[in-house]
Protein backbone atom coordinates (compact mmCIF):
# COMPACT_ATOMS: atom_id res chain seq x y z
CA UNK A 1 0.00 0.00 0.00
CA UNK A 2 2.85 2.45 0.85
CA UNK A 3 5.01 1.51 -2.30
CA UNK A 4 1.08 2.14 -4.00
CA UNK A 5 1.02 5.75 -2.45
CA UNK A 6 4.85 6.77 -3.17
CA UNK A 7 4.68 5.64 -7.19
CA UNK A 8 1.65 7.83 -7.27
CA UNK A 9 3.18 10.45 -5.78
CA UNK A 10 6.09 9.89 -8.16
CA UNK A 11 3.75 10.70 -11.01
CA UNK A 12 1.96 13.80 -9.67
CA UNK A 13 5.53 15.09 -10.14
CA UNK A 14 5.45 15.48 -13.66
CA UNK A 15 1.79 17.17 -13.70
CA UNK A 16 2.68 19.42 -10.79
CA UNK A 17 5.87 20.67 -12.69
CA UNK A 18 3.54 21.38 -15.53
CA UNK A 19 1.29 23.24 -13.91
CA UNK A 20 4.25 25.48 -12.60
CA UNK A 21 5.82 26.03 -15.59
CA UNK A 22 2.57 27.15 -16.84
CA UNK A 23 1.59 29.16 -13.78
CA UNK A 24 5.31 30.54 -14.32
CA UNK A 25 5.34 31.36 -18.31
CA UNK A 26 1.76 32.70 -17.35
CA UNK A 27 2.85 36.12 -15.97
CA UNK A 28 6.42 36.05 -17.84
CA UNK A 29 4.78 35.91 -21.42
CA UNK A 30 1.89 38.22 -21.09
CA UNK A 31 2.03 42.02 -22.09
CA UNK A 32 3.23 44.58 -19.66
CA UNK A 33 6.50 44.47 -16.71
CA UNK A 34 5.88 41.15 -14.60
CA UNK A 35 7.50 43.56 -11.98
CA UNK A 36 5.25 46.12 -12.66
CA UNK A 37 2.11 43.75 -12.99
CA UNK A 38 3.03 42.18 -9.46
CA UNK A 39 3.78 45.32 -8.11
CA UNK A 40 0.08 46.50 -8.82
CA UNK A 41 -1.14 49.64 -10.12
CA UNK A 42 -0.02 52.19 -7.60
CA UNK A 43 3.22 50.98 -6.85
CA UNK A 44 6.26 53.54 -6.71
CA UNK A 45 9.27 52.53 -9.20
CA UNK A 46 11.00 51.76 -6.25
CA UNK A 47 8.76 49.10 -4.89
CA UNK A 48 8.72 47.90 -8.84
CA UNK A 49 12.56 47.95 -8.63
CA UNK A 50 12.54 46.29 -5.61
CA UNK A 51 10.49 43.43 -6.43
CA UNK A 52 12.17 43.08 -9.71
CA UNK A 53 15.50 42.55 -7.53
CA UNK A 54 13.33 39.84 -5.11
CA UNK A 55 12.74 37.61 -7.76
CA UNK A 56 15.19 38.00 -9.98
CA UNK A 57 13.17 39.61 -12.77
CA UNK A 58 16.09 40.65 -14.71
CA UNK A 59 18.11 37.50 -14.85
CA UNK A 60 17.72 34.67 -17.88
CA UNK A 61 14.25 33.06 -17.61
CA UNK A 62 15.70 29.62 -16.35
CA UNK A 63 16.83 31.10 -13.44
CA UNK A 64 14.61 32.84 -12.67
CA UNK A 65 12.20 29.69 -12.70
CA UNK A 66 14.57 27.73 -10.17
CA UNK A 67 14.28 30.91 -7.87
CA UNK A 68 10.72 30.73 -8.00
CA UNK A 69 10.29 27.20 -7.68
CA UNK A 70 12.78 27.54 -4.60
CA UNK A 71 10.60 30.01 -2.76
CA UNK A 72 7.58 27.93 -3.59
CA UNK A 73 9.13 24.86 -2.38
CA UNK A 74 9.33 26.47 0.86
CA UNK A 75 5.65 27.33 1.04
CA UNK A 76 6.40 31.01 -0.13
CA UNK A 77 3.23 32.28 -2.62
CA UNK A 78 4.80 35.89 -2.69
CA UNK A 79 3.27 39.02 -0.97
CA UNK A 80 -0.37 40.63 -1.69
CA UNK A 81 -0.14 43.92 -3.66
CA UNK A 82 -2.74 45.09 -1.94
CA UNK A 83 -2.89 43.76 2.09
CA UNK A 84 1.04 43.37 1.74
CA UNK A 85 0.47 39.97 3.58
CA UNK A 86 2.15 36.92 2.61
CA UNK A 87 -0.35 35.06 0.20
CA UNK A 88 0.17 31.58 1.93
CA UNK A 89 -0.95 33.35 5.24
CA UNK A 90 -4.28 35.32 3.44
CA UNK A 91 -5.12 31.50 1.54
CA UNK A 92 -4.93 29.67 4.88
CA UNK A 93 -7.34 32.01 7.01
CA UNK A 94 -9.83 32.07 4.02
CA UNK A 95 -9.63 27.87 4.39
CA UNK A 96 -12.20 27.02 6.24
CA UNK A 97 -15.66 28.69 4.70
CA UNK A 98 -14.31 27.21 1.68
CA UNK A 99 -13.54 22.97 2.86
CA UNK A 100 -16.55 23.63 4.87
CA UNK A 101 -18.79 24.12 1.63
CA UNK A 102 -16.92 21.92 -0.71
CA UNK A 103 -17.27 19.06 2.37
CA UNK A 104 -21.29 19.56 2.82
CA UNK A 105 -21.97 19.86 -1.21
CA UNK A 106 -19.92 16.30 -1.85
CA UNK A 107 -21.99 14.82 1.02
CA UNK A 108 -25.15 15.95 0.63
CA UNK A 109 -25.08 15.77 -3.26
CA UNK A 110 -23.80 11.82 -2.62
CA UNK A 111 -26.41 11.32 0.24
CA UNK A 112 -29.11 12.20 -2.76
CA UNK A 113 -27.65 11.34 -5.75
CA UNK A 114 -26.68 7.62 -4.88
CA UNK A 115 -29.80 6.25 -3.80
CA UNK A 116 -31.60 8.50 -6.45
CA UNK A 117 -29.28 6.11 -9.17
CA UNK A 118 -29.87 3.03 -7.53
CA UNK A 119 -33.60 3.48 -7.76
CA UNK A 120 -33.47 4.60 -11.24
CA UNK A 121 -31.27 1.95 -12.15
CA UNK A 122 -33.71 -0.76 -10.43
CA UNK A 123 -37.20 0.72 -12.12
CA UNK A 124 -35.16 1.28 -15.49
CA UNK A 125 -37.20 2.72 -18.09
CA UNK A 126 -40.01 3.72 -15.26
CA UNK A 127 -41.63 7.08 -14.77
CA UNK A 128 -39.19 7.64 -11.77
CA UNK A 129 -36.07 6.89 -13.72
CA UNK A 130 -37.51 9.06 -17.31
CA UNK A 131 -37.65 11.88 -14.63
CA UNK A 132 -34.07 11.42 -13.21
CA UNK A 133 -32.91 11.34 -16.41
CA UNK A 134 -34.32 14.16 -17.46
CA UNK A 135 -33.60 16.16 -13.98
CA UNK A 136 -30.03 15.28 -14.51
CA UNK A 137 -30.14 17.50 -17.84
CA UNK A 138 -31.49 20.24 -16.35
CA UNK A 139 -29.09 19.83 -13.55
CA UNK A 140 -26.30 20.66 -15.90
CA UNK A 141 -27.31 23.29 -18.07
CA UNK A 142 -28.62 25.77 -15.01
CA UNK A 143 -25.43 27.73 -14.43
CA UNK A 144 -24.96 27.79 -10.60
CA UNK A 145 -25.01 31.37 -9.34
CA UNK A 146 -28.80 31.39 -11.71
CA UNK A 147 -30.12 28.66 -9.41
CA UNK A 148 -28.44 30.41 -6.52
CA UNK A 149 -30.73 33.53 -6.92
CA UNK A 150 -33.72 31.71 -7.86
CA UNK A 151 -32.87 29.96 -4.15
CA UNK A 152 -32.20 33.44 -2.56
CA UNK A 153 -35.53 34.42 -4.10
CA UNK A 154 -38.10 31.89 -3.02
CA UNK A 155 -36.09 30.32 0.24
CA UNK A 156 -35.30 33.82 1.28
CA UNK A 157 -37.50 36.27 0.31
CA UNK A 158 -40.31 34.72 -0.65
CA UNK A 159 -40.37 32.02 1.95
CA UNK A 160 -38.40 33.47 4.84
CA UNK A 161 -36.68 30.48 6.03
CA UNK A 162 -32.80 31.22 5.32
CA UNK A 163 -30.95 33.78 5.36
CA UNK A 164 -29.74 35.14 1.89
CA UNK A 165 -26.17 35.83 2.81
CA UNK A 166 -22.97 35.01 4.82
CA UNK A 167 -21.64 32.21 6.45
CA UNK A 168 -21.00 30.86 10.47
CA UNK A 169 -18.29 29.11 11.55
CA UNK A 170 -18.81 25.22 12.97
CA UNK A 171 -17.74 26.75 16.26
CA UNK A 172 -21.00 28.80 16.13
CA UNK A 173 -22.77 26.02 17.02
CA UNK A 174 -24.12 23.42 14.36
CA UNK A 175 -27.27 25.08 14.19
CA UNK A 176 -25.94 28.15 13.47
CA UNK A 177 -23.79 26.64 10.99
CA UNK A 178 -26.11 24.63 9.17
CA UNK A 179 -28.83 27.67 8.48
CA UNK A 180 -26.19 29.54 6.93
CA UNK A 181 -24.90 26.77 4.49
CA UNK A 182 -27.66 24.98 3.71
CA UNK A 183 -28.61 27.51 0.64
CA UNK A 184 -25.36 27.74 -0.84
CA UNK A 185 -24.87 23.29 -0.53
CA UNK A 186 -28.21 22.85 -2.15
CA UNK A 187 -27.23 25.21 -4.96
CA UNK A 188 -23.83 23.84 -5.43
CA UNK A 189 -25.18 20.19 -4.80
CA UNK A 190 -27.50 20.39 -7.91
CA UNK A 191 -24.98 20.17 -10.56
CA UNK A 192 -23.54 17.49 -8.87
CA UNK A 193 -26.58 15.18 -7.84
CA UNK A 194 -26.95 15.38 -11.43
CA UNK A 195 -23.38 13.82 -12.84
CA UNK A 196 -23.19 11.48 -9.72
CA UNK A 197 -27.21 9.81 -9.98
CA UNK A 198 -26.45 9.62 -13.83
CA UNK A 199 -23.42 7.52 -13.16
CA UNK A 200 -24.82 5.46 -10.57
CA UNK A 201 -27.21 4.61 -12.71
CA UNK A 202 -25.19 3.65 -15.43
CA UNK A 203 -23.05 1.53 -13.11
CA UNK A 204 -26.06 -0.13 -11.40
CA UNK A 205 -26.93 -1.14 -15.06
CA UNK A 206 -24.39 -2.52 -15.94
CA UNK A 207 -24.01 -4.77 -12.91
CA UNK A 208 -27.28 -5.81 -12.70
CA UNK A 209 -26.99 -7.95 -15.67
CA UNK A 210 -24.34 -9.58 -14.60
CA UNK A 211 -24.53 -13.73 -13.45
CA UNK A 212 -24.16 -13.43 -9.70
CA UNK A 213 -27.13 -10.52 -9.23
CA UNK A 214 -29.06 -13.21 -10.74
CA UNK A 215 -27.44 -15.95 -8.17
CA UNK A 216 -28.58 -13.42 -5.56
CA UNK A 217 -31.79 -13.10 -6.21
CA UNK A 218 -32.34 -16.95 -6.93
CA UNK A 219 -30.57 -17.86 -3.38
CA UNK A 220 -33.69 -15.44 -2.00
CA UNK A 221 -32.17 -12.78 -1.08
CA UNK A 222 -34.10 -9.64 -0.07
CA UNK A 223 -34.16 -6.80 -2.43
CA UNK A 224 -32.15 -4.29 -0.80
CA UNK A 225 -29.25 -6.47 -0.30
CA UNK A 226 -28.92 -7.30 -3.74
CA UNK A 227 -28.89 -3.82 -4.84
CA UNK A 228 -26.17 -2.63 -2.00
CA UNK A 229 -24.47 -5.11 -1.01
CA UNK A 230 -24.14 -7.03 -4.13
CA UNK A 231 -24.69 -4.35 -6.87
CA UNK A 232 -23.52 -1.13 -5.64
CA UNK A 233 -20.39 -2.59 -3.72
CA UNK A 234 -19.33 -3.34 -7.81
CA UNK A 235 -20.51 -0.65 -8.95
CA UNK A 236 -18.50 1.70 -6.52
CA UNK A 237 -15.42 2.43 -9.09
CA UNK A 238 -16.76 4.11 -11.31
CA UNK A 239 -18.70 6.05 -9.06
CA UNK A 240 -15.89 7.20 -7.11
CA UNK A 241 -13.67 8.08 -10.44
CA UNK A 242 -16.84 10.59 -11.52
CA UNK A 243 -16.15 12.14 -7.72
CA UNK A 244 -12.71 12.98 -8.60
CA UNK A 245 -13.71 14.43 -11.78
CA UNK A 246 -16.28 16.37 -9.46
CA UNK A 247 -14.16 17.73 -7.72
CA UNK A 248 -12.73 19.46 -10.26
CA UNK A 249 -15.74 20.87 -11.14
CA UNK A 250 -16.58 21.90 -7.64
CA UNK A 251 -13.06 24.32 -7.59
CA UNK A 252 -15.08 26.79 -9.95
CA UNK A 253 -18.66 26.33 -8.41
CA UNK A 254 -16.80 27.09 -4.92
CA UNK A 255 -15.53 30.46 -6.43
CA UNK A 256 -19.16 31.56 -8.06
CA UNK A 257 -21.43 30.09 -4.77
CA UNK A 258 -19.11 32.10 -2.41
CA UNK A 259 -20.28 35.46 -4.43
CA UNK A 260 -23.57 34.75 -4.71
CA UNK A 261 -24.15 34.07 -0.72
CA UNK A 262 -21.47 36.56 0.52
CA UNK A 263 -19.15 33.93 1.82
CA UNK A 264 -15.54 34.80 3.06
CA UNK A 265 -13.93 31.72 1.33
CA UNK A 266 -11.16 31.20 -0.95
CA UNK A 267 -13.20 32.12 -3.70
CA UNK A 268 -14.61 35.25 -2.87
CA UNK A 269 -10.72 35.99 -1.67
CA UNK A 270 -9.83 35.51 -5.18
CA UNK A 271 -12.94 37.50 -6.91
CA UNK A 272 -11.88 40.24 -4.77
CA UNK A 273 -8.30 40.06 -6.22
CA UNK A 274 -9.69 40.32 -9.65
CA UNK A 275 -11.18 43.89 -8.84
CA UNK A 276 -8.36 45.00 -7.17
CA UNK A 277 -5.82 43.93 -9.88
CA UNK A 278 -4.28 41.67 -7.16
CA UNK A 279 -2.12 38.98 -9.44
CA UNK A 280 -0.40 37.44 -6.58
CA UNK A 281 -3.58 35.99 -4.46
CA UNK A 282 -4.98 35.14 -8.10
CA UNK A 283 -1.51 33.11 -8.99
CA UNK A 284 -1.01 31.75 -5.42
CA UNK A 285 -5.02 30.21 -5.66
CA UNK A 286 -4.28 28.59 -8.54
CA UNK A 287 -1.35 26.60 -7.34
CA UNK A 288 -2.84 25.93 -3.74
CA UNK A 289 -6.22 24.40 -5.78
CA UNK A 290 -4.33 22.81 -8.68
CA UNK A 291 -2.16 20.80 -5.95
CA UNK A 292 -5.16 19.56 -3.95
CA UNK A 293 -6.53 18.51 -7.35
CA UNK A 294 -3.56 16.31 -8.13
CA UNK A 295 -3.82 14.97 -4.73
CA UNK A 296 -7.59 14.07 -4.56
CA UNK A 297 -7.01 12.13 -7.78
CA UNK A 298 -4.07 10.56 -6.06
CA UNK A 299 -6.41 9.61 -3.41
CA UNK A 300 -8.77 8.33 -6.00
CA UNK A 301 -6.25 5.97 -7.54
CA UNK A 302 -5.75 4.51 -3.96
CA UNK A 303 -9.64 4.34 -3.47
CA UNK A 304 -9.08 1.81 -6.85
CA UNK A 305 -7.28 -0.20 -5.31
CA UNK A 306 -9.02 -0.69 -1.77
CA UNK A 307 -12.12 -1.08 -3.43
CA UNK A 308 -11.21 -3.69 -6.29
CA UNK A 309 -8.20 -5.85 -5.36
CA UNK A 310 -8.00 -6.51 -9.01
CA UNK A 311 -6.60 -3.28 -9.87
CA UNK A 312 -2.61 -3.39 -9.65
CA UNK A 313 -0.41 -0.58 -10.47
CA UNK B 1 -26.21 17.80 -49.49
CA UNK B 2 -30.23 15.95 -49.54
CA UNK B 3 -28.59 12.91 -48.16
CA UNK B 4 -27.43 15.02 -45.14
CA UNK B 5 -30.88 16.49 -44.43
CA UNK B 6 -32.16 12.81 -44.64
CA UNK B 7 -30.04 11.53 -41.69
CA UNK B 8 -31.41 10.31 -38.59
CA UNK B 9 -30.28 13.37 -36.64
CA UNK B 10 -32.94 15.49 -38.41
CA UNK B 11 -35.58 12.89 -37.30
CA UNK B 12 -34.21 12.84 -33.69
CA UNK B 13 -36.36 15.01 -30.99
CA UNK B 14 -33.45 15.73 -28.83
CA UNK B 15 -31.78 17.61 -32.39
CA UNK B 16 -34.84 19.15 -33.06
CA UNK B 17 -35.74 21.00 -30.02
CA UNK B 18 -32.53 21.91 -28.94
CA UNK B 19 -31.43 22.92 -32.26
CA UNK B 20 -34.92 24.88 -33.04
CA UNK B 21 -34.48 26.50 -29.45
CA UNK B 22 -31.34 27.64 -30.85
CA UNK B 23 -32.52 29.03 -34.05
CA UNK B 24 -34.81 30.87 -32.56
CA UNK B 25 -32.30 32.32 -30.27
CA UNK B 26 -29.95 33.51 -33.56
CA UNK B 27 -33.17 34.97 -35.02
CA UNK B 28 -33.64 36.94 -32.32
CA UNK B 29 -30.12 38.04 -31.73
CA UNK B 30 -29.73 39.21 -35.58
CA UNK B 31 -32.43 40.98 -35.19
CA UNK B 32 -32.25 42.41 -31.84
CA UNK B 33 -32.40 46.22 -33.40
CA UNK B 34 -36.14 45.25 -34.73
CA UNK B 35 -37.27 43.57 -31.75
CA UNK B 36 -36.38 46.38 -29.17
CA UNK B 37 -37.95 49.77 -28.67
CA UNK B 38 -34.82 50.93 -26.91
CA UNK B 39 -30.63 51.35 -26.89
CA UNK B 40 -29.34 48.65 -24.60
CA UNK B 41 -27.05 51.59 -23.63
CA UNK B 42 -28.94 54.74 -23.11
CA UNK B 43 -29.71 55.54 -19.23
CA UNK B 44 -32.99 57.23 -18.23
CA UNK B 45 -32.43 57.37 -14.27
CA UNK B 46 -36.23 58.73 -13.83
CA UNK B 47 -37.02 55.04 -15.20
CA UNK B 48 -34.51 53.46 -12.71
CA UNK B 49 -35.57 49.96 -11.32
CA UNK B 50 -38.83 49.50 -12.82
CA UNK B 51 -40.61 46.12 -12.58
CA UNK B 52 -41.86 44.35 -16.16
CA UNK B 53 -44.37 46.45 -18.02
CA UNK B 54 -45.64 46.38 -21.60
CA UNK B 55 -43.15 49.45 -22.34
CA UNK B 56 -40.44 47.56 -20.41
CA UNK B 57 -40.73 43.58 -20.94
CA UNK B 58 -38.34 42.09 -18.82
CA UNK B 59 -38.36 46.00 -16.09
CA UNK B 60 -35.36 48.39 -16.25
CA UNK B 61 -31.99 48.15 -14.65
CA UNK B 62 -30.25 50.39 -11.77
CA UNK B 63 -29.38 52.87 -14.19
CA UNK B 64 -32.81 52.77 -16.18
CA UNK B 65 -31.95 51.16 -19.10
CA UNK B 66 -34.39 47.91 -20.73
CA UNK B 67 -33.17 44.57 -19.47
CA UNK B 68 -35.03 42.68 -22.49
CA UNK B 69 -33.04 44.74 -24.83
CA UNK B 70 -29.97 44.63 -23.20
CA UNK B 71 -31.04 40.38 -23.06
CA UNK B 72 -31.37 40.40 -26.58
CA UNK B 73 -27.70 42.10 -27.53
CA UNK B 74 -26.53 40.05 -24.82
CA UNK B 75 -27.63 36.85 -26.42
CA UNK B 76 -25.26 37.90 -29.35
CA UNK B 77 -22.30 37.76 -28.18
CA UNK B 78 -22.92 34.49 -25.54
CA UNK B 79 -23.29 33.12 -29.46
CA UNK B 80 -21.01 34.34 -30.68
CA UNK B 81 -18.09 33.69 -27.72
CA UNK B 82 -19.39 29.87 -27.95
CA UNK B 83 -19.31 29.30 -32.10
CA UNK B 84 -15.99 31.28 -31.81
CA UNK B 85 -14.41 29.31 -29.02
CA UNK B 86 -15.69 26.03 -30.05
CA UNK B 87 -13.98 26.52 -33.36
CA UNK B 88 -10.65 27.59 -32.25
CA UNK B 89 -10.69 24.61 -29.44
CA UNK B 90 -11.43 21.76 -31.74
CA UNK B 91 -8.99 23.08 -34.46
CA UNK B 92 -5.97 22.99 -31.95
CA UNK B 93 -7.04 20.16 -29.84
CA UNK B 94 -7.48 18.08 -33.15
CA UNK B 95 -3.79 18.83 -34.55
CA UNK B 96 -2.82 18.20 -31.11
CA UNK B 97 -4.34 14.82 -30.55
CA UNK B 98 -3.72 13.70 -33.80
CA UNK B 99 0.49 14.44 -33.72
CA UNK B 100 0.10 12.91 -30.14
CA UNK B 101 -1.72 9.53 -31.06
CA UNK B 102 0.38 9.27 -34.38
CA UNK B 103 3.45 10.11 -33.43
CA UNK B 104 4.71 7.92 -30.33
CA UNK B 105 7.18 9.79 -29.40
CA UNK B 106 5.41 12.94 -28.90
CA UNK B 107 2.60 11.47 -27.28
CA UNK B 108 4.12 11.04 -23.56
CA UNK B 109 5.47 14.58 -23.38
CA UNK B 110 2.10 15.96 -25.05
CA UNK B 111 -0.03 14.18 -23.00
CA UNK B 112 1.43 15.25 -20.00
CA UNK B 113 1.21 18.64 -20.80
CA UNK B 114 -2.22 17.90 -21.19
CA UNK B 115 -2.86 16.68 -17.69
CA UNK B 116 -0.99 19.50 -16.42
CA UNK B 117 -3.01 21.64 -17.89
CA UNK B 118 -6.60 19.84 -16.67
CA UNK B 119 -5.18 20.31 -13.27
CA UNK B 120 -5.44 23.85 -13.43
CA UNK B 121 -9.30 24.84 -12.76
CA UNK B 122 -10.55 26.22 -15.72
CA UNK B 123 -12.41 29.04 -14.63
CA UNK B 124 -9.08 30.10 -12.56
CA UNK B 125 -7.09 29.55 -15.44
CA UNK B 126 -9.26 32.33 -17.33
CA UNK B 127 -9.59 34.93 -14.49
CA UNK B 128 -5.88 34.80 -14.65
CA UNK B 129 -5.37 35.14 -18.11
CA UNK B 130 -8.13 37.94 -18.24
CA UNK B 131 -6.81 39.78 -15.09
CA UNK B 132 -3.64 39.68 -16.92
CA UNK B 133 -3.90 40.64 -20.02
CA UNK B 134 -7.34 43.32 -19.82
CA UNK B 135 -10.83 42.35 -20.53
CA UNK B 136 -11.68 42.28 -24.34
CA UNK B 137 -13.27 40.02 -26.49
CA UNK B 138 -10.12 38.03 -27.65
CA UNK B 139 -8.45 37.84 -23.97
CA UNK B 140 -11.84 36.08 -23.07
CA UNK B 141 -12.16 33.90 -26.28
CA UNK B 142 -8.49 32.43 -25.16
CA UNK B 143 -9.25 32.59 -21.82
CA UNK B 144 -12.10 29.88 -22.76
CA UNK B 145 -10.28 28.23 -25.01
CA UNK B 146 -7.09 26.86 -23.23
CA UNK B 147 -9.13 24.92 -20.84
CA UNK B 148 -11.10 23.21 -23.56
CA UNK B 149 -8.27 22.41 -25.83
CA UNK B 150 -6.88 18.78 -23.15
CA UNK B 151 -10.40 17.73 -24.11
CA UNK B 152 -10.64 17.33 -27.33
CA UNK B 153 -6.69 16.43 -27.74
CA UNK B 154 -7.62 13.73 -25.31
CA UNK B 155 -10.66 12.08 -27.49
CA UNK B 156 -8.97 12.79 -30.76
CA UNK B 157 -6.15 10.75 -29.68
CA UNK B 158 -8.57 8.44 -28.49
CA UNK B 159 -9.88 7.99 -31.87
CA UNK B 160 -6.57 7.90 -33.23
CA UNK B 161 -5.25 4.83 -31.09
CA UNK B 162 -8.19 2.89 -31.78
CA UNK B 163 -7.62 3.31 -35.97
CA UNK B 164 -4.54 3.28 -36.37
CA UNK B 165 -4.74 -0.73 -35.49
CA UNK B 166 -7.24 -0.84 -38.09
CA UNK B 167 -6.09 -3.35 -41.32
CA UNK B 168 -7.04 -0.33 -43.56
CA UNK B 169 -4.07 2.04 -42.19
CA UNK B 170 -1.76 -0.83 -41.90
CA UNK B 171 -2.75 -1.15 -45.79
CA UNK B 172 -1.79 2.27 -46.38
CA UNK B 173 1.44 2.25 -44.10
CA UNK B 174 2.54 -1.28 -45.89
CA UNK B 175 2.07 0.58 -49.05
CA UNK B 176 4.68 3.76 -48.03
CA UNK B 177 1.74 6.60 -48.03
CA UNK B 178 3.10 9.54 -46.20
CA UNK B 179 1.83 9.97 -42.64
CA UNK B 180 0.07 13.06 -43.25
CA UNK B 181 -1.87 11.77 -46.11
CA UNK B 182 -2.36 9.05 -44.11
CA UNK B 183 -3.80 11.29 -41.02
CA UNK B 184 -5.61 13.52 -43.44
CA UNK B 185 -7.70 10.55 -45.44
CA UNK B 186 -7.66 7.61 -43.20
CA UNK B 187 -7.91 9.05 -39.53
CA UNK B 188 -9.45 12.26 -39.51
CA UNK B 189 -13.06 11.39 -40.84
CA UNK B 190 -13.11 8.92 -37.82
CA UNK B 191 -12.83 12.08 -35.55
CA UNK B 192 -15.66 13.96 -37.29
CA UNK B 193 -18.77 12.41 -35.87
CA UNK B 194 -17.53 12.30 -31.99
CA UNK B 195 -15.93 16.08 -32.81
CA UNK B 196 -19.17 17.53 -33.75
CA UNK B 197 -20.93 15.89 -30.26
CA UNK B 198 -17.84 17.30 -28.43
CA UNK B 199 -18.23 20.32 -30.24
CA UNK B 200 -21.73 21.22 -28.94
CA UNK B 201 -20.96 20.26 -25.41
CA UNK B 202 -17.96 22.94 -25.85
CA UNK B 203 -20.54 25.89 -26.95
CA UNK B 204 -22.51 25.05 -24.05
CA UNK B 205 -19.61 25.45 -21.99
CA UNK B 206 -18.10 28.48 -23.62
CA UNK B 207 -21.23 30.17 -22.68
CA UNK B 208 -21.57 29.42 -19.45
CA UNK B 209 -18.07 30.41 -18.72
CA UNK B 210 -18.20 33.98 -20.34
CA UNK B 211 -21.20 34.49 -17.95
CA UNK B 212 -19.47 33.34 -14.83
CA UNK B 213 -16.76 35.44 -15.95
CA UNK B 214 -18.74 38.42 -16.56
CA UNK B 215 -20.68 37.64 -13.75
CA UNK B 216 -16.79 37.81 -11.45
CA UNK B 217 -15.94 40.94 -13.11
CA UNK B 218 -13.09 39.13 -14.94
CA UNK B 219 -15.00 39.05 -18.44
CA UNK B 220 -15.92 41.30 -21.19
CA UNK B 221 -15.94 45.40 -20.01
CA UNK B 222 -18.70 46.23 -18.12
CA UNK B 223 -20.41 48.74 -20.36
CA UNK B 224 -20.90 45.97 -23.32
CA UNK B 225 -24.03 44.27 -22.52
CA UNK B 226 -23.39 40.44 -22.09
CA UNK B 227 -25.56 38.16 -19.76
CA UNK B 228 -23.18 37.54 -17.03
CA UNK B 229 -23.03 41.61 -16.80
CA UNK B 230 -26.43 42.30 -16.97
CA UNK B 231 -26.76 39.43 -13.84
CA UNK B 232 -23.69 41.25 -12.29
CA UNK B 233 -25.16 44.33 -12.19
CA UNK B 234 -28.31 43.05 -10.66
CA UNK B 235 -26.65 41.81 -7.59
CA UNK B 236 -26.36 44.92 -5.27
CA UNK B 237 -30.22 45.15 -5.56
CA UNK B 238 -31.98 41.76 -5.78
CA UNK B 239 -34.44 41.92 -3.19
CA UNK B 240 -35.80 44.74 -4.60
CA UNK B 241 -35.52 44.19 -8.46
CA UNK B 242 -34.88 40.44 -8.78
CA UNK B 243 -35.86 40.78 -12.79
CA UNK B 244 -32.80 42.14 -13.40
CA UNK B 245 -30.97 38.60 -12.68
CA UNK B 246 -33.84 35.93 -13.41
CA UNK B 247 -34.71 37.46 -16.91
CA UNK B 248 -30.95 37.17 -18.18
CA UNK B 249 -30.61 34.04 -15.78
CA UNK B 250 -33.51 32.38 -17.25
CA UNK B 251 -32.31 32.98 -21.11
CA UNK B 252 -28.61 31.33 -19.99
CA UNK B 253 -29.88 28.64 -18.35
CA UNK B 254 -32.35 27.99 -21.58
CA UNK B 255 -29.82 28.47 -23.92
CA UNK B 256 -27.10 26.17 -22.13
CA UNK B 257 -30.09 23.37 -21.67
CA UNK B 258 -30.84 23.62 -25.61
CA UNK B 259 -27.15 22.78 -26.72
CA UNK B 260 -26.70 20.22 -24.17
CA UNK B 261 -29.98 18.70 -25.54
CA UNK B 262 -28.40 18.93 -29.11
CA UNK B 263 -25.51 17.35 -28.02
CA UNK B 264 -27.55 14.96 -26.52
CA UNK B 265 -29.44 13.89 -30.21
CA UNK B 266 -26.67 14.52 -31.64
CA UNK B 267 -24.42 11.60 -29.89
CA UNK B 268 -26.99 9.69 -29.78
CA UNK B 269 -27.19 9.89 -33.87
CA UNK B 270 -24.18 10.50 -34.73
CA UNK B 271 -22.27 8.64 -32.48
CA UNK B 272 -23.59 5.64 -31.17
CA UNK B 273 -20.53 4.37 -29.64
CA UNK B 274 -20.14 7.07 -26.88
CA UNK B 275 -24.17 6.54 -26.32
CA UNK B 276 -23.40 2.48 -25.52
CA UNK B 277 -20.64 3.45 -23.22
CA UNK B 278 -22.95 6.03 -21.49
CA UNK B 279 -25.59 3.43 -21.12
CA UNK B 280 -28.00 6.18 -21.81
Amino acid sequence: MLRLILSRLVAAIPVMGVVAIFVFLLLRLSPGDPAAILAGDTATPEAIAAIRADLGLDRPIPEQFITWIGQLAQGDLGKSVLSKQPVATMIGQRVEPTMSLALTTLIFAIAVAVPMGILAAWKQGSWFDRGIMALSVAGFSIPVFVLGYIMVFFFSMKLDLFPAQGFAPLRDGLPAFLERIALPTVTLSFIYIALFARITRTAMLEVLNEDYIRTAHAKGLKEHVVLVRHALRNAAIPIVSVIGIGFALLIGGVVITETVFNIPGIGRLVVDAVLGRDYPIIQGVILVFSGVYVLINLAIDVAYVLLDPRIRY
Amino acid sequence: MQQIFRHAAFRNPSVLIGGGILLLLLVVALLAPLLTGHDPGSIAPRFRLRGPSDEFLMGTDMLGRDVWTRVVHGARISLLVSTVVATIAISIGLVIGLTAGYIRWLDGPMMRAMDGVMAIPGILLAIALVSLSGASLITVIVAIVIPEIPRVARLVRGVVLSIREEPYVEAAVGLGTPTVKILIQHILPNTIAPLIVQGTYICASAILVEAILSFLGAGLPPEIPTWGNIIAEGRGVFQRAPWIILFPGGFLAVTILAVNILGDGLRDTLDPRMKKRLGA
